[in-house]
């Protein structure tokens, strides 16, 4: 419908009028934009460009290889495996529940695992990233990847762990690594950022824990790019940081496998000690447990398996255990008698089977008594009646200086955990900690190495290997840092008469190759490596009159917890001495049947460096030992990596 | 009708229409388009999806429909102009109670085979039918006072049932483009300069009744205006899009970062970076020439139909061509003022750029009528 234009030209100037007057009002906005546009672009350009390369850069925590652990041969005790993982990032998840449920369908996820990353993930700072799972296949890994766009906030990652190759035969001495804990963030004041790093393993236990901060390296940083949810989309720059620092131990680890092997079966501790450097060649315990079930983090049931054993496999006896050294303490009472002149090293004692000081009856072990013995004798057949005499003479504060210039209740310093002080006792301990005055059957007790006498397996070793050498001998378990030898401590001669030292080594000597030596059924048949030792049988519980009279209840017969700890230490060659051996067998009963046979073993094995050809050994022993290296040949210990693939 | 006065009225009819329209200005959207689809290319990390191959096809369908409209003689449109204005505002009425729910606003009316957006339609109806009103309305009456009743209902009712979706961004669109008409159709000035002092108390008044009883502005509003005075009070709150936008602009420099270069916009720091924000993009990987080679362009067409519109004597296709050219105007303006920081972000896309169908087809017949005007315009 068309009709003539309504426009008279006044209207349409008007219009045109307009028009202009809006046209020129767009083109003023149009130059402020413009002129905002160069502004921004030419003008502040610098600082935009500078905000942007922040904007997009995220500095990431770079964590450090950790330092590896091998020993005195090379042999790795610790090293650090590839670790496929995925992690979270709270502020990009969304729907918490929602992204684990989908995370949960294309990787295995136990329900506790799944509870436990929830919890770190509303426990964290919302952009912390958070470990979900780990060690996972790279099949997992790549579905993980794959699928990356259907879940923000995931991310799969590569990583090191911590593995232990040898397992169990390093349990207590190396120690164990875990994720760290707020119990851990507390007991350690340490400011260094990779703790807040969700699951990072530190040292738990051992020497992981003691030489932590050496092995765990300083940590890199990484620049990222990432985009606005966090993603990382492209690595700019790395900064590796400082890998953590290597440790070599002093422990051979053929010699230490040797002897857990060797203790498997027992609840008991046996230390290996280089007389001449102090270097630890072994540190047995046994029962062990595997490692890398910490690492991994241990499941309930495993957990309380091991904690819940009575023969406590977590203990690291050799350490950490004190026990009455029994026997093995009868050096030290005559040592102290020697040097303070009470007693003459030819002078004989009666010994009738039992003594009687201020109306208390002290027994010998062997009922009957040994009739007159000289030092010599009593402690190759370990008379007791002898050490009730001089003992008395002595006097126990003398008795305890002298055990402990030898090493007994004194802390050794040893990275490992919870290394026990046992206990020297004198007058002044007693007074101080029980508040009561000594007492002669304190001092009775003491002789023989029971009452308040105690030690650990490495104090046993440690005071063998002072006999042996007359030097202030000290343990040393590490052996270089990073490529750098450490120094040794010790070694110093100990202020002792060395014909007196030299007795009692020809005393222990008998103790093994004597006929009527205590240990003469544990002796080593080889000329030039036999060895001198001294049996302990330490008791746990009292033995009352009636006992007595009925007739002793033997070891065999009494519970497990009830019977005697059984003891033996030497050192060999008598001569040229190269190794002391302490062996603890916790309830093993006497210390010459059940302790001296390992301990001669596990010498044997560190002379030869290796296994001994069947010729070290009495002959009537050959066929016996052939089936017992067989047998420990055979062996894998657990959690080893040859038995974690099969 | 003597032969001269047939040469001065001639109208091109038929086919020969398509040699009479405005070709420059179909040439100068085809380009503004064109760094559309590259942008959209950009932001998809270098990909034809899932944004640019859907907005070309698009493109090519409003290309159609701008044809098509241009092709109806002007004043079939200036018929139609009231009663597309009750199928829109019937429409805009329809969403309150129909539409659906999108973008935490109720803007959306589906029809099944498309989604509608009235509010987008409303502000091409709204131009339409106050210019048919001036047209019909004796020039020596626009400025009486009654007779500025009707269009202030007229751009009343769709501006309150746009602000109630709520959608701030097209309700001062919508005022402002009816505003726009009124003072071309002549309205006196003193009208606007007292609406412009009103406004200005209005603009204290809602700002006053922050947190009280009669808060006449929702809070995210509040907030809106609040970051956009001062961005850095909320980095990463609500100022987190102004910050990051401004960031991406400004590293841009002269000549830009490169095409796909662009760290801000694809890196995923700019929100809705293919449809509000994508003139960040353009500015990113562009700089300072890219971005006022677009606004030229804008500038351009702005100026075709300013042009166009001074040649007509027809005072409807007149004031039509200036509304849809204001229109544009807006759009781009207030937009890119908002990405740069001189407007509070209120969701308004940058035209023919930013990712989405309604708004670009609603435009493109927009230009359709432009060119209506152009090709039957008497000669």
């Amino acid at each position: 419908m068309r009709r003539p234009a309504r426009d008279n030209p006044a209207s349409a100037r008007g219009i045109t009028r307009r028009a202009l007057v809006l046209g020129g009002a767009q083109a003023g906005m149009a130059g402020l934009l413009v002129y905002r546009m160069h502004s921004l672009q030419v003008d502040q350009a610098d600082d935009f460009r500078l905000l942007a390369e922040e904007n997009r850069i995220n500095i990431r925590l770079l964590p450090p290889a950790r330092g590896m652990i091998f020993d005195r041969n090379g042999v790795t005790l610790a090293d650090n495996e590839q670790n496929y993982r995925v992690v979270m990032v709270r502020e990009d998840l969304g729907d918490l529940d929602e992204a684990l449920r989908r995370l949960a369908m294309i990787v295995p996820i136990s329900p506790e695992d799944l509870a436990r990353a929830k919890q770190d993930l509303e426990r964290h700072s919302p952009f912390v990233p958070v470990t979900v799972a780990e060690r996972l296949t790279w099949e997992e890994i790549s579905r993980v990847a794959i699928n990356a766009p259907a879940l923000p906030g995931i991310n799969p990652e590569v990583g090191l762990s911590r593995r232990y190759p040898l397992g169990a035969d390093f349990a207590h001495i190396v120690g164990y690594v875990g994720p760290v804990s707020d119990y851990d963030l507390n007991r350690i004041d340490d400011q260094d950022p990779l703790l807040q790093i969700p699951r990072f393993q530190i040292g738990k236990t051992g020497v992981e824990d003691k030489f932590e901060r050496t092995l765990r390296g300083h940590a890199g940083s990484k620049q990222v790019e990432v985009n606005a949810a966090g993603r990382a989309m492209r690595e700019l720059s790395r900064d590796v940081g400082e890998p953590g620092a290597d440790i070599q131990l002093t422990i051979d680890a053929r010699l230490q496998s040797y002897t857990e092997a060797r203790l498997e079966g027992e609840s008991a501790a046996a230390v290996v000690i280089d007389v001449e450097t102090g270097d630890l060649r072994a540190i047995g315990n046994a029962p062990s447990f595997d490692p890398n079930l910490f690492v991994r983090g241990i499941s309930v049931a495993d957990w309380a398996a091991l904690n819940e054993d009575i023969r406590r496999p977590l203990a690291a006896k050799a350490v950490q255990g004190t026990y009455p050294p029994g026997s093995t303490f009868k050096m030290m009472t005559a040592i102290a008698a020697l040097e303070a002149g009470v007693l003459d090293p030819e002078e004989t004692v009666r010994c009738q089977g039992y003594v009687e000081v201020s109306g208390t009856r002290f027994h010998c072990w062997k009922a009957g008594g040994h009739g007159n013995v000289t030092l010599h004798e009593s402690l190759k057949q370990s008379c007791d009646v002898f050490y009730y005499e001089v003992s008395q003479r002595v006097g126990i504060d003398n008795i305890a200086r002298v055990a402990r210039d030898f090493g007994l209740g004194t802390r050794f310093d040893v990275p490992m955990s919870a290394i026990a002080a046992g206990l020297a006792p004198d007058r002044a301990w007693k007074q101080e900690v029980r508040g009561e005055d000594w007492r002669i059957g304190d001092t009775i007790n003491a002789s023989i190495g029971q009452g308040y006498v105690l030690a650990s397996p490495l104090q046993l070793a440690v005071m063998t290997a002072r006999l042996a050498t007359g030097r202030a001998v000290t343990p040393r378990l590490v052996r270089a840092i990073d490529g750098a030898e450490q120094p040794r401590t010790g070694g110093e001669p100990l202020p002792y008469n060395e014909n007196f030292l030299r007795r009692i080594r020809q005393a222990m000597f008998d103790v093994s190759n004597h006929q009527r030596g205590t240990a003469y059924g544990s002796r080593i048949a080889t000329e030039e490596f036999r060895m001198a030792g001294k049996t302990g049988t330490s008791q746990v519980r009292r033995i009352t009159a009636e006992e007595r009279e009925q007739g002793i209840t033997r070891n065999e017969d009494l519970p497990w917890e009830r019977r005697d700890h059984a003891l033996f230490v030497c050192f060999a060659p008598l001569e040229a001495p190269r190794y002391a051996v302490a062996v603890v067998v916790e309830h093993g009963g006497g210390g010459s049947t059940n302790a001296a046979p390992i301990a001669r073993d596990i010498m044997l094995q560190a002379l030869y460096d290796g296994p001994p050809p069947l010729t070290a050994y009495p002959s009537n022993l050959r066929p016996q030992i052939e089936i017992q290296q067989q047998r420990i040949r055979d062996r894998v210990p657990p959690g080893s990596t040859s038995s974690s693939r099969a | 009708m003597s032969y001269l006065e047939y040469n001065t009225k001639f109208v091109p009819t038929g086919l020969r229409k398509v040699l009479y329209l405005n070709w420059p200005l179909v040439l100068l959207l085809i380009a503004v388009a064109s760094f559309g689809f590259l942008m959209l290319y950009s932001v998809a990390g270098g990909s034809s999806t899932p944004w640019m191959a859907p907005q070309m096809k698009r493109f090519g369908v409003s290309l159609v429909v701008m044809f098509a409209v241009a092709m109806v003689p002007i004043w079939f449109w200036r018929n139609m102009a009231v009663l597309t204005y009750g199928f829109c505002l019937a429409l805009l009425i329809g969403v309150e109670f129909f539409g659906s729910v999108g973008m935490g606003a109720q803007r959306w009316i589906d029809l099944g085979f498309i989604q509608l957006q009235p509010s987008e339609m409303m502000k091409i109806a709204l131009v339409m039918v106050l210019a048919a009103y001036y047209d019909w309305l004796p020039v020596d009456r626009v400025s009486r006072p009654q007779w500025l009743v009707a269009p202030l209902v007229l751009i009343g009712l769709p501006t309150m049932l746009v602000l109630i979706q709520p959608d701030l961004g097209t309700a001062i669109m919508l005022s402002l483009g009816g505003g726009i008409i009124m003072f071309l159709a002549g309205v006196h000035w003193a009208y606007f300069g007292t609406v412009i002092l009103g406004g200005v108390g209005l603009v204290a008044t809602v700002l006053e009744s922050r947190g009280t009883t009669w808060q006449l502005l929702h809070d995210y509003q509040f907030r809106r205006i609040d970051t956009f005075l001062d961005p850095s009070s909320d980095p990463l709150g609500a100022g987190y899009h102004i910050t990051q936008a401004k960031i991406a602009l400004g590293s841009g420099g002269w000549t830009g970062k490169g095409f796909m270069q662009g760290t801000q916009s694809r890196l995923n720091f700019l929100p809705e970076k293919q449809t509000d924000f994508i003139f960040t993009t353009l500015a990113e990987e562009f700089g300072f020439v890219g971005a006022a080679t677009l606004l030229a362009l804008y500038t351009l067409i702005i100026a075709f139909c300013i042009v166009s519109a001074l040649q007509n004597k027809d005072r409807f296709a007149s004031l039509v061509t200036l509304g849809v050219a204001a229109t544009l105007f807006l759009f781009f303006a207030v937009n890119m003022s908002m990405v740069m920081g001189l407007a509070p972000v209120v969701g308004v896309p940058l035209p023919l750029v930013s990712y989405g169908g309604s708004a670009m087809l609603v435009l493109m017949g927009a230009f359709g009528l432009v060119q209506s005007a152009h090709v039957h315009r008497q000669r």
